[in-house]
């Protein structure tokens, strides 16, 4: 196909999202709008910008156009090339599947309070403002784009504003969010000093390594805290449960890549020669950032709140492994840094497809079932079968089992993490290591926290009267998973097509192809040091398997005999005496005890247990009451007599007449 | 500098302005209201004489029209008006005594030096009678305020924004021969409506808390009132 076609597709999609926000407002008449028109559009919108990304991806070329609109003197610069194609691709392979698991989703709200027309018209546009930050070249665009996808997720995290904990989550969400668009805009601003404001001009200036290294900092801070980087990441555990379903996976698997996206832009693409500095930071924070978020995910009772924490550790390790780029790439050793950020776009891309389907499969559970506490499930896969076989596909892939597509950007970190003896720093050989190690960790507890969520949540008995009568969703929503686990299984058993279609991304960033050419075998370093193969695995896996059913099924005519457990004389079981949710973290909470904020307690009868993120307790809390101290003081300015207001003007002109004089 | 040299026009255009400077300190001092009422007016005469006398020594016929609106505005008209408020609420015979009379003095005089040290600056490109305005009609500006901060009645405090009135236009008149005549007239309006405002705000005020004591009037609105009365309560 025709390069030329990426830019007019984005663009179609782009439109597309606005289209179906303008729809949605039919909605205040006319709820099945949502349905006809609306969700259909935003699929369109996944569609669109799939092709453009894919096309972009294939041709590895950069298309340009300028908009006639916005500030004089500096109109939208609008860019398409393989970076942005590589994003724009995992917005589209999420966007499909949530367009047809929307309409089935929504429909519980019909009957309810809240606002369909608000909830159609701030997805369209959250939708448009992810688009418009990929394609945007220049920072006001950038800028503008990017507050719109915030404000109207903050609207979307608010939806249901009658409860409490929503307008909690959605006000630090918005709180957060500001301050993240401040730092980006301050950090655009450093960069705009020595270039200007359109991408392409600050790509030729460098600022010097002094305000490269604020740059740095303000551009890792603000988009950070999008992505949800340890401490600035409070925001996403209260943001993620308390919006819609669809709207989580949209923001968990969509908008933290763009938030990753416009750290790869500012920081790989525009901000000039690499830094070894600036991969040892990301490095940590990375490791940081994993580590923290997959032990936090292991205490979590809410399956919605669990998911969050789990982004928070995927996108620790792909900073990790942008890190590892960083480094490499300013050692000199460009073929490793090619490989780490393959890594790191492959984990991205897995993440966004295996987390939308886990966000997906949440909603699906707590439109069944009602709730979203793990202590109150329980043998769910009998009741919803598919949902539950689905779940099961996305927590494999979240443990990285192989043949699924988390596995192949786990392992391409640590391929690119192990070429550490090749750095000739000795504090990088051994912090490099060291990551490696706290990565594997990372992905043990990850096991951890997907095998009780789903051995908890979808096995054993029910806990509760309505996760007794949970009944399986409809078609569209089971279609939007599905659709989902064939685009896993794509990727995680063609695992070289996609890292050949990253690599433009990656060509781009870093000069250098990673990977070898073929279709079976993934050889990221060349065959003598590592290879993968995942249909192999697959089809050993089910040689495996095969041969044990033939084995060990039963014999024909063998009389099969179905009676109770033996409950060692005691009275029957009941679905109470199965493990808790908590009860099943319990090692891990004893083991890594300082890390969380243990609450212990009894709630009328019964025995509570929580462990909290103490960066509420560390941070946030005496920040906020810093913030109050300092207000009271501004307060007392604030008298509110007329003649100490008239006091202060006379004291200030005095002081600029004696400053101008 | 030697002002004995100066010409006769310039010399009398400063003893005016000195002479209001001295009636901006009186109107600092003067607690009675109806004799701050009076002091302002001389006021008013002093400054209408400068721009009369600038006009004079300029032939700027446009001077003589600015003076004549400054006689009819701020001697007669705006005196008129306070008087009449002033019987209406019946605070004739009220005073407003300061709190430290003789510290607020020493700070008015403290104000006057430094207004004469900020105008330093300018005499390098005007001459000195002009320079020696300017800082007078900068420190009448400025007492205007202090006066604002220092005086708790309302009226007095209108006193106060009008002295400030004064001291711009006495430093327009002396350093640029007038403001454009489309721009005093606008001034003019400006002060005049003004005036009526606060007549009509006193008013209101005097019905809603019987006095005129801007210290009462500490609170922004009730809104703020409703927000401690339910702070206190647990």
């Amino acid at each position: 196909m025709n390069a030329s076609w990426a830019l007019p597709l984005a663009g179609l999609a782009v439109a597309a999202a606005l289209g179906s926000a303008a729809s949605s407002l039919l909605a205040a008449r006319w709820p099945r709008a949502l349905t006809v028109l609306a969700f259909p559009m935003l699929g369109v919108s996944g569609i669109a910008a799939q092709a453009a990304g894919l096309i972009a991806l294939a041709s590895g070329a950069r298309q340009t156009t300028l908009l006639p609109a916005g500030l004089p003197g500096l109109p939208w610069h609008v860019a398409i090339d393989p970076l942005a194609g590589a994003f724009l691709l995992m917005l589209g392979a999420v966007l499909l599947p949530v367009a047809l698991y929307g309409p089935g989703y929504v429909r519980a709200f019909r009957n309810g309070r809240d606002s369909l027309a608000t909830l159609g018209a701030c997805t369209g546009l959250f939708v448009a403002g992810m688009l418009g930050v990929l394609l945007a070249a220049d920072a006001f665009l950038f800028m503008l784009a990017w507050e719109l996808m915030s404000l109207a997720s903050y609207f979307l995290v608010c939806f249901q504003h009658d409860q409490p904990e929503s307008r909690r989550a959605a006000f630090v969400y918005l709180l957060l969010a500001q301050v993240a668009g401040l730092l980006i805009l301050m950090a655009f601003g450093v960069l705009a000093t020595t270039g200007g404001f359109a991408f392409p001009a600050m790509r030729a200036a460098h600022p010097d390594a002094t305000w490269a290294a604020i740059a740095f900092i303000l551009a890792l801070m603000g988009f950070g805290t999008k992505a949800g980087l340890v401490p600035l990441h409070v925001w996403l555990p209260e943001a993620h449960p308390a919006a819609p379903s669809h709207i989580s996976a949209l923001m968990s698997a969509v908008m933290l890549k763009v938030a990753l996206y416009g750290f790869l832009r500012v920081v790989f693409d525009l901000l000039g020669p690499p830094q070894w500095g600036y991969g040892i930071t990301l490095v940590v924070v990375g490791a940081t950032t994993a580590l923290l978020g997959a032990m936090l995910a292991v205490q979590q009772v809410d399956l919605k709140r669990l998911l969050a924490y789990s982004s928070i550790e995927n996108l620790g390790t792909v900073f990790l492994a942008l890190g590892l780029a960083e480094i490499f790439q300013a050692a000199g050793h460009p073929a490793m840094a090619a490989l780490a950020l393959l890594a790191a776009l492959f984990q991205a891309l897995s993440h966004a497809l295996l987390k939308a389907l886990l966000f997906l499969g949440a909603g699906a559970v707590q439109h069944g079932a009602h709730t979203r506490s793990l202590e109150q499930m329980g043998g769910l896969l009998r009741r919803m079968p598919r949902t539950g076989w689905m779940f099961l596909v996305g927590c494999l892939g979240m443990s990285a089992v192989p043949p699924l597509s988390g596995f192949v950007s786990e392992w391409l970190t640590f391929q690119a993490a192990l070429q550490a003896w090749r750095l000739h720093d000795s504090l990088l050989r051994i912090l490099v290591p060291l990551a490696a190690a706290s990565l594997a960790l990372t992905t043990a507890l990850a096991a951890v926290v997907f095998v009780r969520a789903f051995g908890i949540g979808f096995l054993g008995r029910a806990r509760s009267r309505q996760v007794r009568h949970a009944h399986e969703v409809g078609d569209g929503m089971l279609a939007g998973q599905a659709w989902l686990v064939a685009s896993i299984a794509g990727v995680a058993l063609f695992p070289v097509l996609v890292a050949s279609l990253l690599g433009s991304a990656v060509l781009q960033l870093t000069g250098r192809v990673p990977g070898s050419p073929g279709w079976l075998w993934l050889t990221p370093l060349g065959p003598t040091t590592a290879s993968y193969a995942p249909l192999l695995v697959l089809a050993v896996l089910l040689g495996v398997g095969l041969l044990g059913w033939v084995v060990l099924r039963p014999r024909r005519g063998a009389p099969v005999r179905r009676v109770d457990a033996w409950g060692c004389g005691y009275a029957p079981p009941t679905p109470d005496m199965q493990f808790s949710a908590m009860g099943f973290a319990q090692p891990q909470r004893r083991v890594f005890a300082p890390v969380y904020a243990l609450r212990e307690g009894f709630a009328g009868s019964a025995y509570e247990v929580v462990a909290g993120d103490r960066s509420w307790s560390w941070i946030y809390r005496p920040l906020g009451a810093l913030m109050d101290r300092t207000a009271d003081l501004a307060r007392r300015l604030q008298a509110g007599h007329v003649r100490r207001y008239l006091a202060w003007s006379l004291l200030t002109l005095l002081l600029l007449l004696w400053i101008v004089s | 500098m030697n002002l004995g040299t100066l010409p006769l026009v310039d010399q009398a255009v400063l003893v005016l302005a000195a002479m209001a400077l001295f009636s901006a300190f009186a109107l600092l001092a003067q607690s009675r209201l109806l004799a701050a009422i009076h002091v302002f007016a001389w006021q008013g005469f002093l400054v209408a004489a400068v721009a009369a006398l600038t006009g004079a020594a300029s032939r700027d016929p446009h001077l003589y029209l600015s003076a004549a609106i400054t006689l009819g505005l701020k001697v007669l008209l705006i005196p008129w008006m306070l008087h009449r408020l002033l019987r209406r609420l019946s605070l004739e015979r009220q005073a407003d005594p300061l709190a430290y009379p003789a510290l607020t003095l020493l700070a008015a005089a403290a104000i006057v030096v430094f207004a004469d040290w900020v105008a330093a600056p300018v005499a390098q490109f005007e001459h000195s009678a002009t320079r020696n305005v300017i800082a007078i009609s900068l420190a009448i500006v400025l007492l205007g305020l202090l006066m604002m901060v220092v005086r708790r009645q309302a009226l007095a405090q209108v006193l106060g924004f009008m002295a400030m009135e004064n001291g711009l236009f006495l430093a327009a008149v002396a350093s640029t021969h007038g403001m454009p005549l489309v721009v005093e007239l606008g001034v003019a309006f400006d002060v005049l409506v003004a005036m009526v405002l606060f007549g009509v705000f006193f008013l209101q005020i005097k019905d809603s808390i019987d006095s005129l004591d801007v210290d009462r009037l500490s609170q922004l609105s009730a809104s703020i009132e409703r927000d401690e009365i339910t702070e206190q309560r647990p």
